[in-house]
């Protein structure tokens, strides 16, 4: 804890929030200097979106003190935080889609004529000054359901700087952008330092850290850990602070050894929402013990091929087998009765009924099997058994978390019931898409972790990641997806990512 | 002792009853500015409801099909379907038993389970018809059940002209035959010897004697226990929850979404029906009337299950309220002159102080005053140790 002193933009001692009798954070410490970019590091669930909703004023602390510029203050709400120079931008935007961006822009702190007519040419101007000065590229008159969700963002950041921040918030900003958008959003950052601004930004992605990051806060569990400078750590004792134990970054896997085709897609044609061919003509076979990884940027079919396998939406032309038996224009149902088992990209709108208890949620699909329940009847016993071996066997935490309520957990801990609950059905074709999305490096290494052991269980594992990396490490084949069918298929180890980065865009390399 | 404060405005069940105080508090103020002296009219309302035994019942009588149609709503609620169509399908009930009941004649156990059949099935097919349009077309429940209800209204008036149904020189259909009533020892209270035990027992006298006291409300009792077993207890409560609370992560995880639309709505248009069911054969004057409105029934059924929020059993209580408030609006109205609409006003106060009371949790959390987390743990120690104890 450093002394408090008007060098540090934003210093919180001591803080404690609890909910209920959950403690999400326990005599937690932040200092941040001027001028710096400060990240916060924890794993999911380790409370660091509470901390900033603290500083921000959506939560108040049960105790704990909060000095801006070396003065205490108290901060009751977020029109507080913003009075006091604090903006934040959170995970999921808050903008009205059918606005344009200098309306969104305003909105709430709109200039006037007299008091009453809106001066939205004013308004315009000072927005574009803005973009000017940070290099935040935007059209301030586009739709903001027109732009990109990278653009969408730099909104978010306008509206905090024209209502005149000086500190940033940033949660999880990357996690929605592509690779090119992180690295503008890196240099608008770098910008917004030079001008005296300070920004905080959440995150869990190490690579970002080392390359935007002054210092760096660890958070583990409600606890604080440690502050450190970046320059001079490595990315390895980064994540072993975070997780409190050493962390393998590099996923270790015995070689292959596939047996039967387990899924087989035959010249699959599926429509997307405005009838167009989203999937044309897409083959694929997974075998029995390999994880085969798709590899492609979102749009060009996945999702489509998804809800297709998944029965969600029908097939036009085509065949989905699985261990012979075709599957396709069924029910989802269907599907599962004969082997399938999908583990969600969306875990809160397809994998959880967030608002039932996690016991609930853990018989979500095995509350059918007539093993589990023989009766008109939910076994309530059989169902609090199976859910404690869950817990037990993923390290789901809080321990106690069966009767609460699922939405009330942190996303790692959410996907691991998912998992769970998925991989107890016995499958013998295991999808999972984007599945690691929003999760610290602990909870990944546990989901590739099982889906290794999967595989190697004799399971057929097909993955869908828009993550290069994950998809590159952990699949023993990788099909790149574009513009709805198999561009190449490759061996693990075969290509580099550039090579198959210029595959996903649509180019070859030589002899494929 | 603030803390105990704040633990009663997080109990929903608290909260409502706190609204409900609320709301005859600020009907006072109404009758009041309206003229009428509020205590007064206030003490009238509730000896009105409660003051005799046959008060009482009467109170419970009138009840009744309101409890049902509020059940219906609360079950298509819980499963994320907005049952505006109560008051249709509670008519299309009242036809059915009345079309089966008057025509048919069998003896009394027979004919009473063909009437109430009769009115259930034709209830669950008339919501289940709801439920397919949007299950397989994905008309809105609400939009194509408000058309529904309106069929039903001019079904009953055809219906009650019709030449086969219409009693000649009246507004109305004939009577279910005796056979199918469900009051309670109809023929042994006009009997000698219950006349004579009744004059006897004046308790008795005014419970039995004075009303058409019938089966539903034990009936109520029980669908609502049936309706809280099934949801929380059966797979196929669970199936129709997991579609309420999350349509998407239901359908995607393979439970057939559409199919347990249909199921709900069913269920819930049966509900309303059982309702319309123990009102025909229940009560006065056991025969369809032409109608120039609807009666409410079903809406009233809204209400029911708003101030209920949805728990059946909750249901049982606000039927209750609100048909005490009816009855004993008419008492009202009798001894102080005070019209119907000052009863609605007031009934109307309640819905919507239970809609606010809802916010107050949220309000709480939000204005929540800091606490050393030391004192807290200590606290919570203590509960500890005393659950322990216990």
């Amino acid at each position: 804890m450093a002394e408090v002193s008007n060098e540090y933009a934003v210093q919180m001692h001591g803080i404690t929030k609890s909910f209920g009798s959950f403690y999400a954070l326990t005599d937690v410490n932040l200092d941040v200097k001027k001028g710096t970019i400060h990240s916060i590091l924890g794993e999911n669930g380790a409370g660091k979106s509470t901390l900033m909703n603290v500083l921000y004023g959506l939560y108040q602390a049960d105790s704990g003190r909060i000095y801006l510029n070396g003065k205490e203050v108290s901060i009751k709400n977020p029109t507080a935080a913003i009075e006091n120079g604090i903006g934040m931008v959170h995970q999921h935007f808050m903008l009205v889609d059918t606005f344009t961006v200098t309306q969104n822009i305003v909105l709430g702190a709109e200039s006037t004529k007299g008091g009453i007519a809106l001066d939205m040419k004013k308004a315009k101007a000072n927005v574009l000054e803005l973009v000017a000065k940070y290099g935040l590229d935007v059209n301030p008159d586009a739709l903001v359901r027109d732009i990109t969700v990278g653009m969408q963002q730099r909104v978010e950041i306008l509206k905090a700087l024209y209502r005149g921040c000086e500190t940033l918030i940033l949660d999880e900003p990357t996690a929605v952008l592509t690779a090119q958008e992180i690295d503008d959003l890196i240099k608008i950052m770098k910008a917004l330092i030079k001008d005296g601004k300070t920004i905080i930004i959440i995150t869990h992605k190490l690579k970002e850290i080392q390359a935007s990051s002054d210092e760096c806060t660890i958070i583990r569990r409600g606890h604080y850990i440690d502050t450190v400078p970046v320059k001079g750590v490595s990315e390895d004792e980064l994540a072993e602070k975070m997780v409190g134990h050493a962390v393998k970054l590099v996923v270790e896997k015995t070689p292959a050894k596939p047996k039967e085709t387990v899924l087989d897609i035959q010249g699959l044609y599926v429509k997307n929402d405005q009838g167009l061919d989203a999937v044309k003509d897409f083959n694929l076979q997974v075998h029995s013990g390999e994880i085969v990884g798709i590899a492609g940027i979102d749009g060009n079919g996945q999702k489509e091929l998804m809800q297709a396998v998944n029965n969600l939406v029908p097939s036009t032309k085509g065949t989905i087998k699985i261990n012979g038996h075709e599957i396709q224009n069924h029910t989802p149902r269907y599907g599962q009765d004969h082997g399938m088992s999908i583990i969600p990209e969306d875990r809160h709108k397809d994998g959880l009924v967030l608002s039932f208890s996690c016991y609930e949620n853990a018989i979500l699909e095995k509350y059918r099997d007539p093993k589990f329940n023989p009766g008109f009847t939910i076994d309530r016993k059989k169902m609090v058994e199976f859910t404690e071996k869950l817990i037990k066997q993923y390290d789901i935490r809080p321990e106690t978390c069966g009767p609460v309520y699922a939405g009330a957990l942190s996303g790692g801990n959410q996907q691991k019931i998912i998992i769970g609950r998925e991989i107890a059905n016995d499958p013998k074709l295991l999808i999972a898409i984007q599945p690691t999305r929003g999760l610290d490096v602990g909870a990944i290494e546990t989901v590739h972790r099982t889906l290794i052991e999967e595989r190697d269980k004799g399971v057929a594992v097909l993955l869908i990641s828009y993550e290069l990396d994950e998809v590159m490490q952990v699949s023993d084949r990788i099909a790149v997806m574009y513009d709805g069918h198999v561009q190449a298929i490759f061996k693990q180890g075969e290509v580099d990512n550039r090579q198959i980065g210029l595959v996903m865009a649509g180019g070859s390399i030589d002899g494929k | 002792m603030e803390s105990k404060v704040r633990k009663a405005l997080r109990n929903p069940f608290a909260l409502t009853i706190i609204a409900i105080i609320l709301g005859f508090i600020i009907a006072m103020f109404i009758l009041a500015v309206a003229g009428f002296p509020p205590f007064k009219s206030v003490g009238i309302l509730i000896k009105g409801m409660l003051g005799t035994p046959k008060d009482f019942t009467a109170v419970i009588i009138k009840s009744t099909p309101i409890i049902f149609t509020g059940l219906g709503v609360a079950f298509a609620m819980k499963t994320g379907l907005f049952n505006i169509g109560g008051e249709g399908q509670y008519m299309v009930g009242c036809i059915a038993a009345v079309a089966i009941g008057s025509w048919l004649d069998f003896p009394a156990p027979l004919q009473i389970i063909f009437t109430v059949l009769a009115a259930v099935l034709a209830s669950a097919l008339y919501a289940g018809l709801v439920g397919l349009l949007k299950a397989k077309k994905g008309i809105h429940e609400v939009i194509s059940s408000i058309m529904l209800n309106w069929i039903a209204l001019y079904l009953n008036n055809w219906f009650t002209n019709t030449n086969f149904y219409h009693k000649p020189n009246t507004m109305g259909s004939y009577p279910v035959r005796e056979s199918a009533y469900t009051m309670i020892l109809p023929q042994w209270k006009r009997s000698e010897a219950g006349l004579a035990v009744l004059r006897n027992n004046k308790f008795l006298l005014q419970v039995l004697g004075r009303n058409d006291v019938n089966v539903g409300f034990i009936v109520a009792i029980a669908a609502s226990v049936l309706v809280t077993w099934i949801l929380t207890r059966t797979r196929k409560g669970f199936e129709l929850r997991a579609v309420g609370s999350n349509i998407h992560a239901a359908r995607y995880t393979g439970i057939d979404v559409e199919k347990n639309m249909i199921q709900s709505m069913m269920i819930s248009g049966a509900l309303c029906g059982l309702g319309a069911a123990f009102y025909i054969t229940g009560q006065q004057p056991h025969l369809l009337n032409t109608l120039s409105s609807s009666e409410n029934i079903g809406f009233n059924g809204l209400s029911v299950a708003f101030i209920a929020q949805n728990s059946p059993i909750g249901c049982i209580f606000a039927g209750l309220l609100f048909g005490g408030l009816l009855y004993g609006g008419a008492t009202l109205q009798s001894q102080l002159g005070a019209p119907t609409e000052i009863i609605n006003i007031i009934i109307g106060v309640i819905v919507f102080l239970v809609a606010l009371s809802i916010l107050i949790p949220r309000f709480l959390d939000t204005h929540t005053k800091k606490e050393k987390p030391q004192e807290v743990t200590a606290k919570e120690k203590e509960k500890k140790k005393g659950a322990g104890n216990v």
